[in-house]
């Protein structure tokens, strides 16, 4: 390093300070070679692998041979034939919209809420919001699985005691749509800190003086957070709910867990959960690939925007 | 005045009930783990333990495989974390210190990578591990490091970024070199940061579960959360007692960490792109 910027800089004085300068050369390449090198082989052989198997007929023979027989397109064909595939697309994205909306909402609603109250509910609101999002999604999965349990769940006791209906020994497994509602509160449950705590953040950036010279000017609540408060925060939620749709799209562990491998049906699959049951329950790799393939380039397409943005934030700082 | 002072009254009572809301299943996780059978079997429930008992912590203590499978865990989060943070934090010193050809691209591939979903890569990589004989731990280890890299880099980025180019430049006009810079002014200052990337990162690990899931897949050692997962999986009537006092054990250790470093990851996290 000393050498050139020795020849570029001859008042030494300046020679320290001038760090673009001197920080050129093989040094940066080297200390990111590394990492670039374990995500090559953990991700980048793999995906090319995962290219070849969805091109070939890979079953539990072939996985033992460690060789596919090259088919071409045939298992994209079946995949795209196949009702199962598309109605499990459409759950997906149903499915995640769902999460989503109530994620993003009700984080919002807390994190206005937040700012209402008073210091030291403000304190205690926080902390329970830090301990649930501190829970390990395996371990959510087990408790809810105990409140929601049919011979004596909370959920049900609870439910009937408030007059809601008549909910003793209520199955929440019993339909799809149950068992997905089921796993969707798990989620949004396990993600609302996440959202209403970077809310809060963002909402203490909005100016005071601009919310109260609104509100001086008689503006109704409503007009206050669309006019005032929604711009000033916009960014910040428009990276969580992109950040929630990929997620979402995505998530296996709780909806695997809490429904429970004997009771996935195609009727209740999601994306991820219907590339495990392809794969390592049926054992056809090349079919599951294809469908893996299918499923990343959807996230990836929605991933772009995301990508974008953030990588203005990386540029300004 | 006064209108003002009853509807933060209002908004208290709300957020009370929030809080109620949103604790009760890890009170519920708790308070039932203390518990003993008959409270837990009853059709109404108590909501606190009427005789607390530590019972269930005992048998769940002794449950097959627990302390194994923890040690487990320990060993594959410890070696992939460690790992992961030395690779994680020299690229992030080329990401805050230097400007070079293609630090656009690499970042890009560092926010990109976070979105995939494992789910989609499950089936290469095990595949690929079965091949070269890692359908293992060592397997498993391999992954997570590659799974924490791509946060801990942009998240240690963020925390060097923070530190003030004058006192590196101050201590190299003091005649210190470059090295020396680094050990005695950066390393200090950045160590806060680290510590609190490396909970993260264990944490990260220490709850992942599809990919032990799969690449473990049923054998003699597996991780703490597939651990969880199985234990009452085949039996028909769960002991719940004992599930909740395992899952208060397993919580444990992650929620104590992630207290810890909550406060100074959050930023992070949004910018980082990463969920507990």
């Amino acid at each position: 390093m000393g050498a050139a910027a020795g020849a570029v800089t001859p008042r030494p004085r300046q020679r320290p300070l001038n760090w673009r300068r001197t920080r050129r050369g093989s040094v940066p390449y080297l200390l990111v070679a590394p990492v670039v090198a374990v995500l090559g082989v953990v991700l980048a052989y793999p995906v090319y692998s995962l290219v070849r198997i969805a091109l070939e007929r890979y079953g539990l023979f072939e996985l033992i041979r460690h060789h596919g027989v090259y088919i071409g397109l045939a298992n994209f064909a079946t995949v795209l034939h196949d009702s199962v595939f598309w109605h499990t697309m459409l759950r997906t994205i149903l499915f995640a919209a769902a999460c989503v909306s109530l994620s993003i909402v009700g984080g919002m609603l807390i994190a206005l809420l937040l700012v209402r109250v008073s210091g030291f509910i403000r304190i205690l609101i926080t902390s329970g919001l830090v301990l649930v999002w501190a829970m390990p999604p395996v371990v959510a999965v087990q408790v809810w699985n105990w409140m929601t349990n049919v011979q004596n769940g909370v959920l049900n006791y609870v439910l009937t005691e408030l007059h809601v209906g008549n909910y003793f020994q209520h199955n929440w497994f019993a339909s799809p749509f149950s068992q997905l509602a089921m796993c969707a509160m798990l989620i949004v449950w396990g993600a609302l800190p996440f959202v209403s705590i970077t809310l809060y953040a963002a909402l203490s950036q909005v100016p005071h003086e601009l919310v109260e010279a609104a509100q001086i000017d008689g503006a109704p609540f409503w007009r206050v957070f669309k006019d005032v408060t929604l711009p000033v925060i916009a960014p910040v939620v428009y990276i969580l709910t992109t950040l929630s749709i990929l997620w979402d799209f995505g998530v296996f562990t709780q909806v695997y867990l809490l429904i429970g491998q004997a009771a996935l049906t195609p009727a209740n699959y999601l994306m991820s959960v219907y590339v495990f049951e392809k794969g390592f329950v049926i054992s056809d790799y090349g079919i599951g690939s294809a469908i893996s393939i299918l499923m990343l380039v959807t996230v990836a397409i929605m991933s772009v925007v995301y990508v974008r943005k953030m990588l203005r934030v990386g540029e300004v700082t | 005045m006064r209108i003002r002072l009853r509807g933060r009254l209002g908004w208290n009572a709300v957020g009370l009930l929030l809080f109620a809301v949103m604790v009760f299943p890890v009170f519920w996780m708790i308070s039932t783990a203390f518990k003993p059978a008959d409270e837990i079997n009853s059709f109404t429930p108590t909501w606190l333990p009427g005789s607390p008992t530590l019972r269930h912590f005992r048998d769940a203590l002794a449950l097959p495989n627990f302390w194994a499978d923890v040690k487990n865990t320990v060993i594959v989060v410890l070696v992939a974390v460690s790992i992961a943070m030395v690779l994680a934090f020299l690229a992030a010193v080329a990401l805050a210190k230097y400007r070079f050809t293609g630090r656009k691209l690499f970042i890009v591939l560092m926010i990109g990578v976070q979105m995939i979903p494992g789910a989609g890569l499950i089936i290469p990589l095990y595949v690929l591990l079965g091949r070269f004989g890692l359908v293992n731990l060592t397997g498993v280890i391999v992954v997570y490091i590659s799974a924490v890299l791509p946060f801990s880099v942009w998240t240690l980025r963020g925390f060097l970024i923070g530190i003030p180019k004058e006192l590196e430049e101050a201590a190299m006009v003091d005649g210190s070199t470059r090295l020396g810079a680094f050990v005695r002014i950066l390393l200090p200052l950045v160590a806060p940061g680290l510590v609190a990337t490396s909970v993260f990162a264990f944490i990260t690990s220490w709850n992942e579960y599809i990919f032990a899931r799969i690449i473990l897949n049923g054998g003699s050692s597996q991780t703490i959360t597939v651990w969880l997962s199985y234990i009452f999986g085949s039996q028909r009537a769960t002991d719940w007692g004992e599930l909740m006092a395992a899952s208060t054990l397993i919580a444990i250790p992650v929620v104590i960490f992630f207290l810890i470093v909550q406060r100074r990851i959050a930023f992070g996290l949004t910018a980082g792109a990463v969920r507990g």
